[in-house]
């Protein structure tokens, strides 16, 4: 009688671990299986261009020569030049709101910089296209002619392109980025800020503060909204111009991997184009995979340089921790 | 409360009568999938035909033509439809023998914002291949100016936009530019993709027309209807007689008239450039696709006979839709073709 407790503990316990190993052995299959079918979905091209699909700049479905460059460009470089313009402003909003924000005004703030994110891409496409655009030509026509002779300037106002598409994503990011963010401050425990006010910080310092100790959570705030920004296709295939090219420039227009895959799909009728379509999607999942491994690895060693800095200023008394860190 | 409570019998009492009534009907479903371009006809002869037979429901899932194209060769669909004819190398990859049926015309028609103008532009089709490659970049390039005598043209850029996704549009305007310009056959060709050497891309006939309308001294294509409802200028465009010709759904017609006379006994005809008065050179057909022995004889009879319906009583909803409808010399050739489906 005594032992049917704990065995039935342990039985539960088993079923419990089973189940949710069940569930997470779910995930990996799922992005296993969507490896593998995207590998074998694309084979034709995998065959035919090999790496050369990597390297290639032409995009011809009537010759049936296609290169995947202009688009893996397109892609990465809207998506950092989004994330330039958002993270310090995300940021921003998530300091104000959780260090610095007057109480009443904290909640409708946080609310509406949420709703940013439940807004439909569809619907800031649009308002790309009939807002947005229409400025940046307005912008870019009044650009005085020695900025134009710098390649980031350079190019007929269209008003359509990568500049467009950087300002949509950007706006698109901030509400991921900036709410994360504020969870991560707000869980920063207040004896880090009060420490810091009982060693003389300013305001400002402790805030400096508790941005380095929740910064792991801020680098995860911001990767996470570089992968919404790399897979955004409705909003962005909308303003930046399609066009496959590799231009520096933020008036020129050009392309995404999510952009051409979501155009061109419907209509593929040849094989090739097909399999050359999905490949994108497969060099897609690869740059997805890559990047989220940059930025365990960017955390990671984040996390090990704040370890070493921790135990360095603990031998001398005399150094407040705060001081040495908030110089460098 | 009491309303709530009939109101919950009803439900359920419906919801056991709902079997039983489909059982009793021998409800017919029939699935079919492709072209977007022609899809608010399709839909409007689907209506029509479900109201007619009230048994039989016609499915369909406008995924674009190259979807509608693969799902009929893989016969997950009853029935496909397509912009572009199927290339040979894809009708024989299909199980079985494929028969184009034209359903509707439709055009496509150059577009253009510059400010001032007001006269309605006019085009040959070999300079619509030069504004497109690049050839000619300004809105007063003698190439323009000579076929427009007294209008105002300003020295302004040409910004080329076009369609960025894969379209039946598209397909029907390179199609036409390839006829006219070799330059633009051997650098850019026919599909409903293409690599185009400048401009910018839109999504949809919408993205197209937005881009036109917002640009300044732009330049695009959308299809007629599409132009006509937005109230955005089109250029006139001369024709494989030297016209220059307005698009209007007669001059479209007229376009499929004169290609009647020569018509391949499969339907996989191009009528863009066609010969003849009047004819509006960007016009195409759009086709529904069948096997020509379907496994499935009792819905091929009904696809046989509502086929014949929409050809014949089904034309008259085209022209409200923006569609040409399909001169009676065609009518008539489709008429013995359909003849082909055994059933």
């Amino acid at each position: 009688m005594s032992k049917s407790p704990s065995s039935r503990r342990s039985a539960d316990d088993l079923g419990f671990r089973l189940g949710t190993g069940f569930f997470a052995l779910l995930v990996v299959s799922l992005v296993l299986g969507i490896l593998i079918e995207l590998i074998r979905t694309s084979g034709l091209s995998l065959a035919k261009f090999g790496f050369r699909f990597w390297t290639g700049t032409v995009w011809d479905p009537v010759s049936g020569e296609f290169g995947a460059l202009p688009f893996i460009w397109g892609t990465l470089y809207s998506s950092v030049l989004a994330m330039l313009l958002s993270t310090p402003i995300a940021i921003g909003i998530a300091v104000f709101l959780s260090e610095l924000s007057p109480r009443p005004l904290r909640t409708p703030l946080a609310f509406l910089t949420e709703l940013l994110a439940a807004i439909p891409s569809i619907v800031y496409g649009l308002w790309g296209i009939f807002v947005l655009v229409p400025v940046v030509r307005k912008l870019q026509v009044i650009t005085p002619d020695w900025m134009r002779k710098i390649p980031l300037f350079s190019g007929p106002p269209l008003g359509v392109g990568m500049g467009a598409a950087a300002l949509i994503l950007a706006v698109m990011v901030i509400p991921f980025t900036s709410s994360v963010a504020r969870e991560v401050l707000k869980a920063v425990p207040s004896t880090q800020r009060e420490a810091a006010y009982a060693l003389g910080a300013t305001r400002w310092e402790a805030i400096q503060a508790a941005l380095r100790y929740g910064r792991t959570g801020i680098i995860g705030s911001v990767m996470l909204g570089f992968g919404r920004a790399i897979g955004e296709t409705m909003a962005v295939t909308m303003v930046i111009g399609n066009n496959p090219q590799i231009k520096l420039s933020l008036f020129a227009p050009q392309y995404t991997m999510a952009a051409v895959i979501a155009n061109e799909f419907t209509e593929a009728a040849d094989d090739l184009y097909l399999s050359a379509l999905i490949e994108i999607g497969l060099v897609l999942f690869i740059i997805t995979v890559i990047i989220n491994a940059l930025s365990r690895l960017l955390i990671w060693s984040v996390n090990r340089e704040v370890k070493v800095k921790v135990e360095t200023p603990v031998v001398p008394v005399s150094a407040p921790p705060t001081a040495p860190e908030a110089a460098a | 409360m009491r309303s709530k409570r009939i109101f919950l019998a009803a439900a359920f009492a419906a919801a056991a009568a709902l079997p039983a009534a489909t059982v009793q009907a021998q409800n017919i479903q029939i699935n079919g999938a492709g072209a977007t371009f022609p899809y608010p006809i399709y839909s409007k002869w689907f209506a029509e035909h479900n109201k007619m037979h009230p048994e039989v429901e016609i499915n369909y899932q406008s995924i674009g033509s190259g979807g509608g194209i693969r799902q009929l060769t893989n016969q997950t669909v009853f029935f496909g439809a397509t912009d572009g004819p199927m290339t040979v190398e894809q009708m024989q990859a299909a199980p079985g023998k494929i028969l184009h049926l034209p359903t509707v015309l439709g055009a496509v028609v150059p577009i253009y914002n510059i400010p001032g103008v007001t006269t309605q532009l006019k085009f040959s089709g070999k300079l619509l291949a030069d504004i497109i490659l690049g050839n000619v970049n300004k809105w007063n390039d003698p190439a323009i100016t000579a076929l427009n005598p007294g209008v105002n043209l300003p020295g302004t850029d040409i910004t080329v936009a076009h369609r960025s996704d894969g379209s039946g549009t598209t397909y029907i305007f390179v199609d036409f530019l390839s006829k006219v310009s070799p330059e633009f056959k051997s650098k850019v060709g026919v599909a409903t993709s293409v690599n185009w050497p400048v401009g910018v891309g839109g999504k949809g006939n919408e993205g197209v027309a937005g881009l036109v309308k917002q640009t300044p001294g732009s330049f695009g294509y959308v299809e007629l209807i599409y132009a006509r409802q937005n109230k955005i200028d089109y250029g006139l465009v001369q024709n494989h007689d030297g016209e220059f010709v307005n698009a209007t759904l007669e001059s479209v017609t007229a376009a499929a008239q004169a290609a009647a006379k020569a018509m391949p006994p499969d339907f996989r005809v191009s009528i863009t450039n066609a010969p003849g008065k009047g004819a509006y050179p960007i016009s195409s057909f759009t086709w529904l696709l069948f096997y020509e022995a379907p496994k499935d004889k009792q819905r091929a009879k009904i696809m046989v006979d509502f086929m014949k319906w929409a050809l014949t009583d089904g034309q008259k909803y085209a022209a409200d839709l923006g569609y040409a409808p399909l001169p009676s010399e065609v009518v008539a050739l489709e008429m013995e073709a359909i003849k082909r489906i055994r059933i």
